[in-house]
């Protein structure tokens, strides 16, 4: 858009790869221009499939005024410490295979009731320093949750990332014409950016009812398929609303296993495992 | 006469811009903001390359907060529609609002769209294709129908699916104009559908809105505990900001299965859901919308689900919910 408010933002250059991601072999965005077609879902989803596969994992939320990501992996009231080499990401307990890490915003705050008013600039600096500061150490990939938009978040990550190679965008969408409108709106920032599309995810795709198992499509269906379409870029699948990854989540404090084992279980697995083998079926180079 | 904005013009004299400034760099995290009293005097601005053009700009209270109150003041009642988490309702809820208020033919309605990187009230309320015009009493809003006006970016845009790559600076120079330029004329009421999040927008509409008085905020949230922290989160910007919550709406509350009327929850009030948050909170419980797949499909065509669908248990959660709320602004 451009006029009367002038042209787009102009995308800082920033020098070179950040030192902090130097040894992750690969980083992915979870983009979406919507909110709450389950972007953190996705993002929690992804990780937990590929920790299932043995690989290391580290999640960063840049969703700073409405952190999900504590809640999702059970880690809420932990805190990040300090060492000498950077900032300590959260652990998740994986058992042994793999192994999974987060740093979230959420870890910052004092009660889970607070709330985080900040402008652009604040925002800015924050993911800025969740990229140059945190000690990740060694991953095979770094997924990057972000919040809804195109906006301070958005610009400011496309900007630290600028120079280090990310393999590419995972977007998320509801099948609703409502949802792809704005999703659109994200793909376009993509290009803009000059961010690898790797595929579209349609979340939220039918109901399948534990009465009679009949399939209902309450966010109608087929909407991502089409905008895959639409944009030429690869389509990776659809997942159904399951109230039982909902009970998975808000259970792990109390079960006997792990989210990771648990998951591994559930019947959401194989639809997420097809999907991530889409996207490392894509072969992208490794950073490192 | 009136003529269309278009996207591309430059901006004409006559109309009143906030100073024009551009910064060497971006502003540092404690920036006190370049328009504020501080502006090149607090400690984040040593050292800042910025800092003798924040110094140069005029200080005090801003010259266009009286011009927002004057263009607002045949506007009754102004009500936020807000929720920390994005993808409950918001824009749905604002466009059922809309459309029931505006169902009595003596109201004039007004709806405002402040989602400027995903505007969605264009879409619901089937007018995507409008634009908006300019007169010398300014931008005209899109008439949906006789009395229920609407005003969103969607509106401006070169192409449908633009992206509005703006940081939070440039949406509030926008979210002014429509406050400050848009001809709203006499209203009942002005609804303003809200991004989710506590950041430039919200600060922003509160920051300009005040004088004129919000009325309050209708909080919409969804039974699951991941959103029910995000709306807490929301709720004390309003306590932190001085916003009145007029009430609370749980929207997507139960499912019932069009093929064997089973019950259930999909997204499953593990922790009370809404109802007992506002206990907790002491905030006003306006109801449970439940999940009707009809309403996303008339959200997409943009018609009217109360309209359509007069007898679905969604559309008489929702009237309820709207008596109620007009309850709550003293109309009734």
């Amino acid at each position: 858009m451009s006029g009367e408010f002038g042209e787009e933002e102009q995308i800082e250059e920033q020098e070179g790869p950040a030192p902090s991601l130097a040894q992750i072999k690969h980083i992915i965005l979870i983009l979406s221009g919507k909110g709450g077609v389950g972007k953190s879902s996705v993002t929690t989803q992804a990780a937990l499939t590929l920790c299932n596969m043995g690989y290391k994992v580290g999640v960063l939320d840049i969703d700073l005024t409405g952190p999900s990501l504590p809640r999702m992996f059970g880690l809420e009231n932990r805190s990040i410490y300090q060492a000498a080499e950077g900032w300590l990401p959260v652990p998740v307990e994986t058992n042994g295979v793999g192994s999974l890490s987060v740093i979230s915003l959420g870890f910052l705050l004092g009660d889970r009731g607070n709330s985080v008013v900040w402008r652009g600039p604040k925002k800015t600096a924050m993911i800025k320093q969740f990229i140059k500061d945190v000690a990740w150490g060694q991953l095979d990939y770094l997924l990057i949750d972000t919040p809804p938009g195109t906006s301070d978040e958005h610009i400011s990550i496309a900007e630290q990332l600028r120079f280090s190679e990310p393999d590419g965008a995972i977007v998320v969408t509801t099948p609703q014409s409502v949802a792809t409108a704005d999703v659109k709106k994200e793909l376009n920032f993509c290009k803009k950016v000059a961010l690898h599309i790797l595929g579209v995810v349609e979340n939220m795709s039918g109901f399948i009812c534990p009465h009679c198992e009949e399939c209902t499509n309450i966010f109608s269906s087929g909407g991502g398929l089409k905008l895959a379409e639409e944009f030429n870029v690869p389509y990776l699948g659809n997942v159904p609303i399951d109230p039982k990854f909902v009970e998975l989540i808000e259970n792990q404090t109390t079960a006997d296993e792990s989210l990771v084992e648990s998951y591994g279980k559930s019947t959401l697995c194989p639809i997420f495992k097809d999907i991530m083998d889409k996207v490392l079926a894509q072969n992208r180079p490794a950073r490192c | 006469m009136t003529t269309e904005v278009l996207p591309n013009v430059t901006s004409s004299t006559d109309q009143v811009l906030p100073p024009e400034y551009s910064l060497n760099e971006p502003e540092p995290e404690h920036c006190p903001g370049p328009e504020s009293e501080m502006a090149g005097k607090a400690d984040a601005c040593q050292g800042c390359s910025n800092k003798d053009i924040c110094e140069s700009l005029p200080k005090g209270p801003d010259p266009d907060i009286p011009l927002i109150t004057e263009n607002l003041a045949g506007i009754k009642h102004k009500i936020l529609v807000l929720s920390g988490k994005g993808g409950v309702g918001k824009s749905t809820f604002t466009t059922m609002l809309s459309w029931a208020l505006s169902a009595d033919e003596d109201l004039q309605v007004g709806a405002m769209d402040l989602d400027i990187c995903g505007p969605s009230l264009p879409h619901m309320l089937g007018c995507t294709a409008e634009v908006v015009h300019e007169s010398n009493s300014g931008w005209t809003p899109v008439y949906v129908a006789d009395n229920l006006a609407a005003m969103s970016i969607q509106f401006m845009l070169p192409e449908d699916d633009s992206a509005v790559i703006w940081r939070g600076s440039k949406k509030n120079l926008l979210i002014k104009k429509f406050l400050k330029d848009v001809d709203w004329d006499y209203l009942d009421y002005l609804v303003v559908d809200t991004p989710p999040g506590t950041s430039d927008e919200h600060i922003s509409i509160n920051k300009y809105m005040q004088e004129s008085g919000i009325d309050g905020a209708l909080i919409v949230t969804t039974p699951q505990e991941v959103a029910l922290l995000d709306v807490r989160k929301e709720i004390d910007f309003c306590k932190k900001a001085g916003i009145n919550i007029l009430g609370l709406v749980e929207n997507m509350s139960g499912f019932v299965c069009p093929n064997c009327k089973g019950e259930s929850q999909i997204f499953k009030a593990t922790t009370g859901g809404g109802e007992a948050l506002c206990k907790e909170l002491d905030i006003n419980f306006l109801g449970s919308v439940p999940l009707d797949p009809r309403i996303g499909k008339c959200s997409d065509f943009g018609e009217s689900f109360l309209d359509a669908y007069p007898e679905s248990p969604a559309s008489l959660a929702v009237l309820n919910v709207v008596e109620s709320l007009r309850d709550a602004v003293g109309d009734i």
